[in-house]
């Protein structure tokens, strides 16, 4: 299967000047690449990077060495070196990103937020809402939320909503930060599922999982985080 | 200038020649730039502003000594801006005066254009309060003058547009805002709206004198003046449901008159001297004062 | 956040080196930026900063004393904007862009009907029809949330929410494409600002919008834009995706503006 995504000696420290200009170093010389239809996850101890791994990926983060190399269609595009508007791009396009926390906008239905993605890509919005349905029942997130601005759900509720809206389009390329953190075994089930079958339909994978059983059942790779320690441990 | 004049201490027709030579520079200006304001260096007159001191400024630079002046005051050539305005040019240039609009060689107007048509050989000067149609949506008179400039003319619309919204139909009676020549929006002073129609293709040169504000302006003859409007509220003219009720016309502007204090009233012509001339020719109305012509009365429109 | 539509040309808005002095002292310096159509930017800085002094000079409300800003007329043809005469300028002005002042008050005729406040940019391109403008304002005042039985009533009996609502309806109505913000949401109170970003967040989704919105707020600018200027003294301390800048900010002074963020 081809290559989605390639990571060549990325490095990533944090200067913090409000500490005198003090040095984090993050991650050092990370070596990765993510097949189509593989799910490969971050594997080490906590702390070791592996989430600002992901946010270089998406761009969240800037990463001042190395290349982070995207298959964008018939092209390939370096993440470190591409300009705000491509990146903008790929976020639209290509690469999709799951994360534990959601950011909820005022106002917005949870029914809106995760139908959000499919409209942006061109989805006709009755058909967009009608998947979101779908994919928040598959979520189990009660029918009679999901009118409502999910800010004053609870934390797994919120969480399923985020979930919800990172698989509901067909990127590519995505990135799951933690998905089952603190899901009850039914939901983890779910998710296990929707992994399955975006690696069936030749999506890349690109984890943090600490939950062991998850991690298990749709891990093809694991690599260990250790190898690229910035720091290595004393 | 002629001396024979009783007040010879007076220059002819009161401003001093280079004075009247200024205005008349402004005049022709305004002529050849129809609807657009020319400033002018207004002088103090032995009058306070806002009794027609810029119209008294351009009579004064127009007249000539075998002119015939008329002055009306909301149609009327017996109030008292009309004698007062009248007996000063009487005074101060000896010019021969009229109250018949047809014998004038130059009217000075407030408010009210005659009803009778006007002539090649007629100038109409009217006394304008405030010049800048968009005085009062856009008080910046800088900015103003920009949008005369680049013809940026929809706040004009939102005036009319307001006047649909609060009362259903263009509220706007007098001061009617209007198009000269398809480029400058032009008021019209503060004549009525029924009068609009009498400005447009006039025979004769109309000239407008704001003396507090210090501008002139001018619709040369027969030139386009167009009342502004709305596709679905075209500009109308008032109508009147009944004729003067002294000389029976109908079709020209009247004045409610009240009667008494039990609601007794009646609507008379506006332009005294066109009434007076159709009563002379033996026009007489429900109330008309004589007598012998009760009858007519009893006999009228009226139940 | 909404994503853009992009299309393939040219940017819609170049700022190259837009500089501008008073007298000797500092309103903004070389500030170059290109902004495509269907982002929002984020000029964000504290007070003093030259964020309103770059925003003026980018709508032209203020010449700059060095540099050029390029505008992608509808034609597609890229013109600078100092170039123009002022009646192309002012129609620009009243077509093709749109201002949101912080004061409602600077952007409304406070004295004329909602309705009229919406309706003037129509009439001043030419629209004749009472009915018609009635019917268009209507539906501004229903997108923008504010009561339609409302639309003869004038913005002095609407609260400050309302107002800058109407003031948002009556810049949208000619369609712009390109819309300059001075602190948007400043001076509401954080319920009626919630609404009022989300309302923005909408239209210029809707729409397509280009937009430069300058806040102090940086969730503001979370919310609203794609991406972000910090300027500071004058001078522009980082660019980059709005996100980027406020989740790994690297300037000292990003940094220090990021953590001075209040959590809720």
């Amino acid at each position: 299967m081809p290559t989605r995504l390639c990571l060549n000696g990325v490095s990533k420290n944090f200067v913090m000047h409000l500490q005198g200009g003090a040095v984090l170093p993050v991650v050092a010389e990370v070596e990765l690449a993510v097949a189509a239809g593989e799910c490969v996850v971050l594997g080490g101890r906590s702390g070791i990077g592996k989430s600002s791994v992901l946010k270089m990926i998406y761009g969240n983060y800037r990463c001042e060495e190395g290349q982070i190399l995207i298959t964008d269609g018939d092209r390939i595009v370096n993440v470190a070196t591409a300009s705000p508007r491509e990146i903008l791009a790929l976020r639209k396009e290509t690469i999709g990103y799951v994360s534990q926390f959601l950011r909820a906008i005022p106002r917005v239905s949870a029914r809106d937020i995760v139908a959000e993605p499919l409209i942006e890509r061109g989805v006709e919005r009755d058909d967009a809402v009608s998947r979101a349905e779908d994919m928040l029942a598959r979520l189990n997130v009660p029918e009679k939320l999901w009118g409502l601005p999910p800010a004053t759900f609870s934390g797994g509720e919120q969480q399923r909503v985020n979930i919800a809206r990172g698989f509901i389009a067909d990127f590519p390329i995505l990135l799951l930060d933690e998905p089952t953190a603190s899901l009850d075994a039914a939901n983890r089930a779910v998710v296990v599922d929707l992994v399955k079958e975006k690696k069936a339909s030749g999506a890349a994978l690109l984890g943090i999982l600490h939950d062991a059983d998850v991690r298990e059942r749709i891990a093809d790779r694991v690599i260990d985080m250790e190898a690229f320690a910035a720091e290595k441990a004393a | 200038m002629t001396a024979t004049s009783e007040t010879w201490s007076y220059n002819f027709a009161y401003l001093d020649e280079q004075t009247k030579r200024m205005i008349r520079r402004a005049i022709l200006k305004a002529i050849a730039i129809p609807g657009y304001q020319v400033p002018f260096a207004s002088r103090e007159m032995p009058m306070p502003y806002g009794w027609g001191t810029g119209g008294v400024q351009v009579t004064a630079s127009i007249l000539g000594p075998d002119d015939v002046l008329k002055v009306i005051d909301q149609g009327s050539d017996d109030t008292t801006n009309a004698v007062a305005i009248r007996g000063f040019f009487e005074k101060t240039a000896g010019v021969a005066t009229t109250t018949a609009t047809e014998e004038a060689s130059v009217i000075q107007t407030r408010h009210r254009i005659p009803e009778t048509p006007l002539s090649e050989t007629q100038v109409l000067v009217y006394q304008v309060p405030i010049p800048e149609p968009m005085r009062y949506l856009e008080p910046r008179e800088a900015e103003t003058r920009k949008m005369h400039a680049l013809q940026e003319y929809g706040l004009m619309h939102v005036k009319l547009y307001e006047d649909i919204a609060r009362h259903g139909h263009i509220a706007t009676t007098y001061a009617y805002p209007v198009k000269v020549s398809g480029r400058y929006v032009m008021d019209p002073s503060p004549t009525p709206k029924f009068d609009n129609p009498k400005m447009d293709n006039s025979p004769a040169l109309q000239l407008f004198g704001a003396g507090r504000e210090k501008r002139i302006y001018a619709v040369p003859p027969f030139t386009q003046v167009t009342s502004l409007d709305f596709e679905d509220h075209p500009f109308a003219v008032q109508t009147f449901e009944e004729p003067c009720a002294l000389c029976a016309a109908e079709g020209v502007f009247l004045d409610e008159v009240v009667l008494d204090d039990r609601g007794g009233r009646m609507f008379v012509c506006s332009d005294t001297n066109h009434c007076e001339e159709r009563r002379a020719a033996g026009h007489r109305g429900r109330l008309s004062g004589d007598p012998t012509k009760t009858e007519d009365a009893s006999q009228g429109e009226r139940p | 956040m909404n994503l853009p539509v992009f299309d393939d040309g040219a940017p819609l808005l170049r700022a190259s080196g837009v500089t501008r002095y008073y007298g000797t002292r500092i309103g903004c310096t070389d500030v170059s930026f290109e902004l495509w159509p269907g982002e929002v930017l984020a000029v964000v800085g504290e007070s003093g900063s030259g964020k309103t002094t770059l925003l003026n000079c980018l709508s032209t409300r203020l010449v700059p004393t060095s540099g050029v800003v390029e505008y992608r007329m509808r034609d597609g043809a890229m013109r600078d904007l100092f170039q123009l005469n002022e009646a192309e300028r002012r129609l620009l002005m009243r077509t093709d862009w749109g201002f949101v002042h912080q004061n409602p008050a600077d952007g409304l005729r406070m004295t004329v009907s909602a309705g009229a406040n919406v309706g003037e940019r129509l009439m001043a391109v030419g629209a004749r029809n009472y009915g018609a403008i009635r019917g268009e304002a209507e539906s501004w005042l229903d997108k923008v949330e504010i009561d339609t039985g409302r639309i003869d009533d004038d913005p002095r009996g609407f609260s400050g929410g309302m107002r800058q609502r109407l003031q948002i309806a009556r810049n949208l109505v000619t369609g712009p494409r390109l819309i300059f913000m001075d602190e948007p949401t400043g001076g509401l109170d954080v319920s009626v600002q919630a609404r009022l970003l989300d309302l923005l967040r909408q239209l210029v989704g809707e729409f397509g919008l280009s937009a430069v919105v300058v806040t102090h707020d940086l969730a503001v600018a979370r919310l609203l834009s794609h991406r972000m200027i910090v300027m500071r003294g004058g001078n522009v301390i980082e660019t980059g995706l709005t996100d980027q800048v406020l989740d790994d900010p690297r300037a000292p002074y990003t940094q220090l503006l990021v953590s001075s963020i209040l959590q809720v």
